[in-house]
């Protein structure tokens, strides 16, 4: 190796690669912050040369891209990480899956742009299914549905900061249908806005719905960005 | 199959706070086969999950008995409020983490109790697992009760409702525990045959195998045992050498307490602090030598990937090679501008130990948020008293060292209701305090900060304190308000806390077996949490005490006299009650004595762990040669 080679020790990221990842049922109650803290020590472990923020308490360079309400599974979360020296994104699920807990998977890595805007501010949309057991036939969740979607808006309360907030579901909601699923229960197919503007969450859907008392489970299938388009 | 389902867990668990505390499957947690395995562990941790899994103790054992073969263990913390209200609603039993079975299934269930605050929710978590909370109650269909940690010895208070106590380091103790339990269970012993056999293993007390007889004044007369494999004195057990490092800890997905690695790099402490019941409990001192602990860090990086690791000790910078040691692990692990991030930090630091040269090892790694030092008393005589002898130059000088290094806050730990002190000595207090902040704004300006918590002093059973009553609540609040009253302004935050809580953790640290009454009863009226200030509830501990017949000044503010027999006398921590004693009276004439690594002091630790010390080298503990001296 030159001399040259020998720069990268100083801490500069050298390549910045982005994972999709799968978050599943054992890991479905831990919330964002503590899933990013799980991928920081997961990386540790696997030996991966994590590139540093600077300043008077370093962080590694992680960023997820979409935090996943808590008891949500995702089958198509992102994030992206900066390393100090480059390592060939095609070995890397592999490489990591032996320090990665029970629920988390890596689906796929790639090289990506080192300077390009964080991923966060790319989101555009997600799409959710929810499996909904309920005693209705398929159509009346339709009608439903359909009914929800006609009016101009919908005022919900959540908590932000603290504070009951009112604000409109409505123009969060891009598309909902409903698909049969197995043993009788239905299967909530929907698309939600998800972007640096706002996000709709799938179980606020389905309360507005009607559709939470009972049992459901949430698994995010699908994340849109700008740049898709 | 009497896991609990899937199904059912998951109604539940979106509708509390934070889920992941009940759901398991951190990074190193072990799930063994249940049906293979012949003695079953419930490592029972009775506060929220995450203060349990910062519980070294627990972490230890956890790691131990899941090594041995056909041993499994598993952990249950005490659910939050929310949990308990759901799992009630639904019928559920309390069950572990691992592989969600009711406690109740396990043969043996393990409780760490460090201190008294706890013991309401060891009630409630047998409570919520659907056993019977006295000991008497249960039988051979109900897993053993065992406790151990810092609070059992005084076991007393507790011995209506553990059926065995675990005395000094457990790691040898639980292995002799579970040859007993699968011994037992082969030969198909009764609850009583297999205690008697428990009674019999160095270091495991079983409270109802004594009796404690009173006198006219409520004082303990005589404590006789009842079986003869009952040992009298019941003495705590100790590894003679620090067994191997744990470097394999479950790594939490939640943010709890302390998370981060943690290598115990000293057990015990030589300094004699009248009022600190661990520098007692705890003797002898044993070092891991440096190239263990350095061994050992590099593996729990590894096998964790945590980016700070704790230096565990009581004192650290009395560890004999601690520049050597933190300098290794400088080299090994830090230093940014190589890429290296982990953090080291040394939570106990005596002001008079830790060097300019350890700070400057420090600033490479540390994070630099902050600093503590625990001078305990601000004025020379009383620091006679407590036998914690440093000089205020000597803070200012570390304090000035510390600030230039870019630490902006510096915590310092005093204490209030010392005996003998006065409002002279807690007005010292804010004078040491300010003159910290000064030599902060010094150094750094506006941004020096000091933080200062002052804490009540509750004389400990096994202290040359125990003989000391709790201070007076009129004195004490008069105390705490001339602190509240002059400790303020910008760069000063002061924490105290409440008599009520105080009150409750003096009169369960020197509390016979007759108290049991009132935690039994002070748990059915809700107590529970008791270390929680929002969840402590003063009135249904006051009606317990009131419904019993207890008196809580008896057990709190009453002197007693040198020759009282206490509930804790026949359970032997090493340290005779006649050293203790000469100790207390040295106090009371304001003397001190030197750190016991210079000077042996006869404690009774080495005539206690004779056989244990044999065949050791000489430097093995802390303790100094002893020449001409029949111990």
């Amino acid at each position: 190796m030159s001399g040259e080679g020998q720069m990268v020790a100083d801490g500069t990221p050298q390549q910045r690669l982005r994972l999709r990842f799968a978050k599943g049922e054992q890991l479905k109650y831990i919330s964002h912050l503590d899933l990013a803290r799980t991928w920081e020590r997961a990386f540790r472990r696997a030996g991966l040369p994590m590139a540093y923020s600077q300043g008077y308490n370093p962080r590694p360079r992680l960023q997820l891209a979409a935090a996943l309400p808590v008891g949500v599974t995702g089958r198509a979360e992102y994030l992206d990480l900066w390393l100090t020296e480059a390592v060939e994104p095609g070995g890397l699920a592999a490489r990591l899956q032996p320090s990665l807990p029970a629920g988390l998977e890596v689906l796929h890595a790639e090289e990506t742009e080192l300077r390009g805007p964080a991923l966060q501010s790319q989101t555009s949309a997600a799409e959710y299914r929810a499996r909904v057991w309920s005693q209705e036939p398929a159509e009346a969740i339709a009608s439903r549905i359909q009914a929800l979607l006609e009016v101009p808006s919908i005022l919900r309360q959540r908590h932000h900061k603290g504070k009951m907030q009112t604000y409109d579901l409505r123009p969060l909601i891009q598309t909902v249908i409903v698909e049969p699923g197995p043993e009788g229960e239905h299967v909530l197919v929907m698309r939600l806005q998800l972007s640096p503007q706002g996000a709709g969450r799938p179980d606020e859907v389905l309360s507005a719905l009607g559709l939470t008392l009972g049992h459901y489970t949430i698994e995010r299938t699908n994340l849109f960005f700008e740049f898709d388009k | 199959m009497s896991v609990i389902l899937h199904e059912t867990l998951e109604r539940i668990l979106p509708t509390v706070r934070k889920p992941g505390r009940y759901t398991g499957g951190e990074w190193n947690s072990v799930v063994k086969d249940w049906t293979t395995c012949q003695v079953r562990w419930a490592l029972a941790f009775p506060d929220i999950y995450e203060i349990g899994m910062s519980n070294f103790g627990l972490a230890i054992l956890y790691d131990m008995l899941n090594r041995e073969p056909e041993v499994l263990a598993e952990r249950v913390f005490a659910p939050w409020t929310d949990m308990e209200q759901a799992l009630r609603a639904a019928d559920l039993p309390l069950f572990s983490l691992e592989s969600r079975r009711p406690l109740g299934e396990f043969d043996v269930i393990g409780f760490t109790l460090p201190y008294e605050q706890l013991y309401t929710n060891l009630l409630n978590m047998l409570d919520m697992a659907g056993l019977p909370v006295l000991a008497a109650e249960r039988n051979g269909r109900h897993p053993l009760v065992i406790a151990g940690g810092g609070a059992v010895y005084n076991p007393e208070p507790m011995a209506d409702f553990v059926d065995a106590f675990a005395l000094g380091d457990g790691e040898e103790i639980v292995l002799d525990i579970t040859r007993a339990i699968r011994e037992g269970k082969e030969r198909g012993d009764r609850r009583e045959e297999l205690l008697r056999r428990l009674a019999e293993i160095p270091g495991v007390y079983v409270p109802r195998f004594y009796q404690v007889a009173y006198q006219q004044d409520g004082t303990v007369a005589e404590v006789r045992p009842t079986e003869p494999q009952a040992q009298m004195p019941a003495r705590k057990r100790i590894a003679s050498t620090l067994p191997p490092p744990l470097t394999r800890p479950v790594v939490p997905f939640l943010d709890t307490i302390h998370n981060r690695g943690v290598i115990e790099i000293q057990r015990g402490c030589t300094r004699g602090c009248r009022f600190c019941h661990a520098g007692m409990v705890y003797r002898p001192v044993r070092e891991r030598p440096v190239e263990e602990v350095l061994q050992a860090v590099d593996e729990i990086v590894a096998n964790t990937g945590y980016d700070e690791i704790a230096l565990l000790s009581l004192s650290s910078s009395d560890y004999s090679q601690i520049e050597t040691l933190v300098g290794g692990l400088v080299a090994r692990h830090s230093g940014r501008h190589e890429g290296r991030h982990l953090s080291i930090s040394l939570p106990s630091l005596r002001i008079e130990s830790v060097s300019v040269a350890l700070m400057e090892q420090l600033r490479e790694t540390g994070r630099r948020s902050s600093f503590t030092f625990a001078p305990e008393a601000a004025t020379e005589r009383l620091r006679g008293v407590i036998n914690k002898p440093i000089d205020d130059e000597d803070l200012l000088s570390v304090v000035e060292e510390v600030y230039s290094r870019g630490w902006k806050t510096v915590k310092l730990y005093f204490m209030i209701g010392h005996p003998t002190q006065t409002l002279d000595d807690v007005a010292a207090i804010v004078d040491l305090a300010k003159q910290v902040r000064a030599v902060g704004r010094r150094v750094l300006g506006r941004k020096a900060q000091v933080n200062v918590s002052v804490s009540t002093l509750v004389p400990k059973p096994h202290t040359p304190f125990q003989w000391v009553p709790l201070a007076d609540e009129d004195e004490i609040r008069a105390q705490q308000d001339y602190l509240k009253e002059n400790l303020r302004g910008p760069g000063l935050k002061l924490n105290w806390n409440r008599y009520q809580e105080t009150l409750l953790e003096a009169v369960l640290s020197r509390g016979d077996r007759r108290l049991g009454a009132a935690i039994l009863r002070a748990w059915q009226l809700g107590a529970r949490f008791d270390g929680w200030s929002d969840q402590f509830k003063v009135e249904a501990w006051r009606q317990a005490f009131e419904e019993t017949g207890l008196e809580i000044g008896f057990y709190t503010r009453r002197a007693r006299s040198l020759d009282e027999v206490f509930p804790w006398d026949h359970i032997d921590a090493g340290v005779s009650k006649r050293y203790l004693a000469q100790d207390y009276e040295a106090s009371t004439r304001g003397e001190t004595r030197a750190d016991c690594r210079e000077q042996c002091y006869a404690c009774g630790i080495l005539s206690a762990f004779r056989e244990e010390r044999a065949g050791l080298p000489a430097g093995a503990w802390g303790c100094p040669p002893v020449a001409g001296v029949v111990r």
